[in-house]
């Protein structure tokens, strides 16, 4: 398994960058998440909840009409019809779990699209917890329907104002507010933070890639896939998707972040290609910036994958080669949707859409198997696509 | 004696200010830093902008964009320094800033600046001690750059004597679990209990109180438990308000 040394680091990306103020948070959560989430109490009960109350395990779908059109065999993991519509409940139910085996009673988080907010909102709403989600002031008019959900959750939605008003300032302002306020849980969205954040997530994300090998392996009958492709913002559906491939090599694994208007557009937020080593949220990684290390804002269409570092395993993975960095741009990905909805009548994210986008680039032969992770459903996306296909 | 060491064996309580390097004008800093000296200040402390200063409360997270915004460099930043060090200006001054500003520099090309402009200190919330031991240590030696560390409420008795171990300018004592910020006013109880805690502690290095103060009666009263106080916000909105020369005087008197 992949694992980050004592202090967090994967190869040079990682590690805790916090100031004073959250370095005994930080290091209560270093102590105690692998006791616990290795803990049979845990386990059972994470794993019932999944079961139960999220579904899973998601199907692995096998998109025949998706295939036919990319000539290869295309299964999507169906992380859309997840409870909550997402991959990020996953991770939002084994971090409350955890916050409240450490006896923690206030939730805080950030969001992007909004869904690991409503994760967040659900997961704190089932624990009876209070919540405050933290979401750029532009994000909170483009994902309307989720706001509203957070807020029918019972957690209150707080705009981050400063910045580019979107997921970076986000996680800034709830790590702001962690600062001011260290007795609540931090319940970060993605592979993404200071230490042991990154790898908590990957471990938590990481049931998707055990559910693709189990099915692969029981209702489709081959060993592995050839490619497994996921969308990258923070990093943590594709961590998820990854994880239990990335010790086999024949397995190749991609990662597609979105390019805005173009890489080269200066609106853009494909990290992998712009970026270069610095420190953002607590944690070295890729990151896009200026000479004087100061962190240019990024912009996607999708709120989720509008983001301008990488979590540091991704960062890690993408540099060392393990993993291919492919990009779609707004553009792409809308039709991406287009098409996956007409062909397979399933409407995703904007930010999955981005994964379909990248099937197109890949140089794919009929025999292959490739897996997409297909990390969330359309519906807070429908005033987007309503606005661009003039529905 | 260094002149950090000159400051701190002078009569409490000393008084240091911040200030965004780059505000209100991008080539405000050596007028206001002289001003700040003649008023007879014992330390500044020169921020360097950054576009997400995760430690800083709304004022200085607004001061350092609008300074960037007003175009200001790190080189601008180390020539305005040395503006201010021709005037024969003896009083130590740090920066202070985030780790990424020192990574893009390069740490060493970073560091040769700072003693240029002869720069005393520096002050860097997001790097851990433990990091600065491991990677940072020699090389600020070799620059005989001094380096400050963050105390906090929540810092545990056993951390608090290893960052004492490993600082050589002044324990910066972060007066309660907030940002920086212009605070309530006036000190707390347990804020009083806490400054009380570390001053028993009898550190090796001297011990400057810092965030949310911004009156004179805080500053003696930091002065009680502390070699002074470290006063940032409270000042930069009273540049916005023009009205720094009179609130510093009063600081001063
Ligand atoms: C559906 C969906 N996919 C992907 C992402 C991107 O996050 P990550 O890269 O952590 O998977 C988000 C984030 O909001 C999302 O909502």
């Amino acid at each position: 398994m992949i694992q980050p040394t004592e202090d967090g680091f994967y190869g040079e990306f990682g590690g805790a960058f916090v100031p004073e103020m959250l370095h005994a948070n930080v290091e209560e959560l270093r102590n105690n998440y692998k006791r616990i989430l290795d803990s049979r109490e845990f386990k059972e009960e994470l794993g019932d909840l999944l079961k139960n109350y999220v579904g899973r395990p998601t199907p692995l779908y096998k998109a025949s009409n998706l295939s036919a059109y990319f000539g290869a065999n295309i299964y999507l993991k169906r992380e859309d019809l997840n409870h909550t519509g997402a991959h990020k409940i996953n991770n939002a139910l084994g971090q409350i779990l955890l916050a409240r085996m450490m006896g923690k009673t206030h939730i805080i988080a950030e969001t992007g699209a909004g869904q690991h907010g409503v994760a967040a909102a659900t997961a704190s709403a089932l624990m009876g917890m209070p919540c405050k989600v933290f979401m750029g002031e532009i994000d909170i008019e483009r994902q309307a329907p989720n706001v509203a959900r957070m807020k029918m959750l019972g957690s209150e939605v707080i705009a981050a104002t400063s910045g580019s008003k979107t997921l970076k300032d986000a996680t800034n302002e709830a790590i702001r507010y962690w600062i001011g306020h260290p007795d609540t849980y931090y319940l970060i969205g993605s592979v993404v933070g200071p230490h042991p954040y990154p790898d908590l997530v990957a471990r938590l994300q990481a049931v998707i890639s055990k559910e693709i090998e189990e099915q692969l392996t029981h209702e489709v009958g081959v060993e592995r896939p050839d490619y497994v492709v996921a969308c990258v913002g923070g990093g943590s559906n594709a961590a998820g998707a990854f994880y239990h491939f990335i010790e086999d090599e024949q397995v190749k694994l991609v990662a597609v972040e979105a390019a805005g208007k173009g890489v080269e557009s200066g609106e853009s937020a494909a990290t992998y290609q712009l970026g270069s080593l610095g420190i953002i949220h607590g944690n070295q990684t890729l990151v896009m910036q200026t000479g004087e290390g100061q962190i240019i804002e990024p912009y996607s269409i999708s709120a989720g994958l509008d983001y301008p570092g990488i979590g540091p395993m991704l960062a890690h993975l993408l540099s060392t080669g393990r993993c291919e960095a492919l990009s779609a741009t707004d553009e792409e990905a809308l039709q991406a949707a287009l098409l996956l909805t007409q062909q397979e009548g399933i409407i995703p994210a904007l930010e999955s859409a981005h994964a379909i986008a990248a099937l197109e680039r890949l140089p794919l032969k009929p025999t292959d198997i490739v897996v997409v992770n297909l990390s969330g459903r359309g519906d807070k996306d429908l005033a987007t696509y309503m606005k661009h296909f003039d529905l | 004696m260094s002149r950090i060491t000159t400051t701190f064996a002078k009569q409490k309580p000393l008084l240091n200010i911040f200030i965004t390097a780059g505000y209100p004008q991008v080539n405000s800093l050596p007028e206001l830093a002289n001003q700040l000296f003649t008023k007879g200040i014992a330390i500044l402390e020169v921020g360097m902008p950054y576009s997400d200063p995760l430690a800083d409360g709304p004022v200085i997270q607004q001061t350092s964009a609008l300074a960037l915004k007003n175009g200001i460099t790190m080189a601008q930043i180390f020539d305005q320094i040395k503006l201010i060090r021709k005037t024969e200006q003896q009083a130590p001054i740090f920066l202070m800033g985030y780790l990424n500003q020192l990574l893009q520099f390069g740490p060493e090309s970073f560091l040769k600046a700072c003693t240029d402009a002869e720069v005393d200190g520096l002050i860097i919330p997001d790097l851990p001690y433990e990091v600065y031991l491991s990677s940072y240590k020699p090389l600020f030696e070799r620059y005989g750059m001094a380096i400050s560390f963050l105390i906090t409420p929540g810092t545990s008795e056993e951390r608090i004597k290893a960052l004492d171990a490993a600082c050589n300018s002044f324990l910066y004592i972060v007066s309660d679990n907030s940002l920086t910020g212009a605070g309530k006013g006036q000190f707390s109880h347990s804020q009083l209990a806490y400054f009380k805690r570390i001053n028993d502690m009898n550190l090796k290095n001297p011990t400057m109180i810092g965030f949310g103060i911004s009156s004179k009666n805080m500053l003696i009263e930091a002065g009680k438990y502390a070699n002074g106080a470290i006063i940032g916000t409270a000042y930069l909105e009273s540049i916005k308000r023009e009205e720094n020369e009179a609130f510093i005087s009063e600081l001063t008197s």
